[in-house]
């Protein structure tokens, strides 16, 4: 039996105060979901149950930690950065590789009240830098590998006070503003205060990619823990004896909301694989540790499928119990395909940065059509809106917007410092996602794209604005247009048009050098995969570059409409 | 031989140069795309690079995480196409 039993029973009967009065929550009771995470585990008398299994870049790099240690650790950290004058409200930047002390740092920042603003450890300095200054970082921890990135940009950060370096080894002089942190080293701290938080305090910061502008801050609060708990019970269905590996960076929101907090409140054991992607490594993982239930993405399972059936064949992964999937729409091929390889299919679920938690999914007790997102989550209203009129639309397999009524206890609080465009992105009630699906006439939702120009590759947004802006800033590029390209593997890569400055060349080592330029100044994420070069963009008579055109280009597309277009 | 250590030498300096962070210990065999330290979006920056360097064209079939795993492989994976 499932933790969530029928579907359709729990829909009839949802209230969200089931998840308050399991994890023991009261209106207006403090709620910090550090503590939650740790202390009220060993509190339940799991003290000495395994809370994480790591393991670095080879197998015997391996280390395990107790719900006791991560308490202690935590506390640890916490401690340290109340002495270095961090305190609540402050923002505290994770910018590291999959380290121990990323999952435990997260957990110290909050326990004190201060804001963890995770980021992904590949971005390069530019990218790095807008995050940081919008947000008006007090601290970043670091491992003195990256430190270099932020040493780049620490003139133009006045806000940034500490860089806390956790694997110090001495060999080189700390710089401004650096300061050493040994984890390992330090006296465990037994008794540290948690911060009161509220419901409505203020835990992470996770920026997340728009057509326009620059990334967006999104405000997520302690209270979000009541959608995190119930949807990791119900979707995930973590049982108490599983071993549970979420593949995503905590960089990202699926590593912070599903990889941290949704299954240590759930006193489950989590696994983290330090190391980049190769199939065999990641089998072999999961058979060693005996992982029963694994959350991965639609680009590793498609990369899976092409390192073929054979692969699989050499490990037992007779552990797996459930499997679920996360960050793009997860094609029918590759559930049918898991179906064979390891006897039960990955179930798609579909939320976002901005919705904190888990909003479309496919259920362990739900029959899986393959390739649909599944249905809405027990007690939310989900709804496909006409794009113009944004009133609902009944009619079954028509395309519309995705929206929820903003009522679950996940959903964003606002955007850092950019109060309008949070504001945009509510209408008549409802929140818009920016997505676009069909329902059938069954309620399962099929999704059909993005109601924008936000690429979607291996499950992380890229903005084009911020590429083109990057683009211009290389010596040789005039102008710049970027677009989504299909792919099979990230379902989209990034695709530039540019033209050149006088003076430039066009060939494959010009492409080779502003391909690696956007890399280092954005991330390996945003490096357009292609670029072509031409002799003019396409513009309409305002000047404007037309994208549509590029795209439908690209994806075979009809071009549409032409009239605006700038004459030769 | 010659040419072979000092395609090596090329490929492994280029790879310390454009993706090693600092203090990251790359050698000839040091796991590439299993250890992190290249990912897939990555790989395909590398795969331009082979391409321009040695006038060749690696297919996206060859270009696997496996064949670019390190230096020793990627040598062999260019050698192929030569």
């Amino acid at each position: 039996m499932s933790n969530i039993g029928s579907y359709d029973e729990r829909v009839k009967n949802f209230k969200w105060s089931l998840a308050e009065q399991e994890l023991e929550y009261k209106d207006g009771d403090v709620i910090n979901i550090g503590w939650y995470c740790s202390d009220r585990i060993c509190e339940k008398g799991l003290a000495n149950k395994t809370a994480l299994i790591w393991e670095g870049r080879s197998p015997e790099n391996l280390k395990k930690y107790t719900f006791n240690d991560l308490r202690l650790k935590s506390n640890t950290i916490g401690a340290f950065l109340k002495n270095q004058g961090i305190s609540d409200g402050d923002r505290v930047c994770l910018f590291m590789d999959k380290v121990p002390e990323l999952y435990l740092g997260l957990l110290g920042i909050l326990k004190i009240g201060a804001v963890a603003q995770p980021l992904f450890s590949a971005f390069g300095d530019e990218s790095l830098f807008v995050r940081l200054e919008n947000a008006g970082t007090k601290a970043i921890i670091t491992q003195k590998k990256h430190a270099g990135k932020v040493q780049k940009i620490l003139d133009k950060l006045p806000n940034l006070e500490k860089i806390i370096i956790v694997d110090y080894d001495g060999r080189k002089p700390l710089r401004e503003k650096e300061i050493a942190f040994d984890l390992e080293g330090s006296t465990p701290v037994e008794k540290l205060d948690i911060f009161p938080t509220k419901a409505e305090s203020h835990s992470l910061l996770h920026y997340t990619s728009g057509t326009t502008g620059q990334p967006k801050g999104v405000k997520h609060v302690h209270y979000s823990l009541i959608s995190q708990y119930l949807t990791t019970k119900w979707v995930l269905d973590l049982q108490p004896d599983d071993i549970y590996w979420c593949t995503a960076d905590p960089g990202w929101v699926t590593g912070t909301s599903y990889g941290i907090i949704g299954p240590w409140s759930l006193g489950i054991t989590s696994c983290v694989m330090d190391s980049g992607f190769s199939a065999e490594a990641w089998y072999a993982f999961m058979q060693r540790h005996k992982v029963t239930m694994w959350y991965s993405a639609p680009t590793a399972i498609r990369s899976l499928m092409k390192a073929g059936d054979e692969s699989v064949k050499k490990f037992d992964l007779s552990s797996l119990r459930h499997l679920a999937s996360v960050g793009e729409p997860l094609n029918a091929e590759a559930v049918i395909w898991s179906e064979k390889v390891f006897g039960k299919p990955f179930f798609d679920t579909y939320w976002q940065t901005e919705t904190g938690s888990m909003m479309i999914c496919n259920y362990p007790d739900m029959k899986v059509k393959p390739g649909s997102m599944g249905k809405a989550f027990p007690g939310l209203t989900a709804a496909i809106l006409d794009d113009k009129t944004l009133e609902p639309i009944t009619e079954h397999n028509k395309p519309g917007l995705i929206a929820f009524l903003p009522d679950w206890p996940a959903c964003m609080r606002t955007y850092w410092n950019n109060e309008e465009t949070f504001n945009k992105k509510f209408s008549k009630g409802w929140y818009l996602s920016g997505d676009k699906s069909t329902i059938d006439k069954d309620g399962y939702f099929w999704f059909v794209g993005r109601d924008d120009d936000v690429i979607n590759t291996g499950g992380h947004l890229v903005s084009p604005f911020e590429v083109e802006s990057a683009l211009l800033e290389h010596e040789a590029v005039a102008e710049s247009a970027v677009v989504a390209k299909p792919d099979q593997v990230n379902m989209e890569v990034v695709k530039a048009f540019v033209t050149l400055n006088p003076g430039w060349e066009a060939g494959d080592e010009l492409e080779l050098k502003i391909m690696n330029f956007i890399r280092k100044k954005l991330s390996p994420l945003a490096m357009p995969q292609e670029i072509e070069y031409m002799d003019k963009l396409p513009k309409t008579r305002s000047g404007k570059i037309m994208r549509r055109l590029l795209h439908a280009k690209e994806w075979g597309e009809e071009i549409g409409d032409t009239s605006t277009l700038e004459d030769d | 031989m010659a040419n072979l250590e000092e395609m090596k030498e090329v490929i492994l300096e280029y790879v310390i140069e454009e993706y090693a962070e600092e203090d990251d210990d790359v050698n000839f065999d040091t796991p590439l795309i299993s250890g992190g330290l290249v990912d897939s979006f990555s790989m395909v920056s590398l795969k331009r690079f082979l391409e321009v360097k040695y006038k060749i064209s690696i297919p996206d079939e060859k270009a696997t995480p496996e064949a670019f795993d390190n230096v020793n492989k990627i040598t062999d994976l260019v050698l192929e196409f030569l």
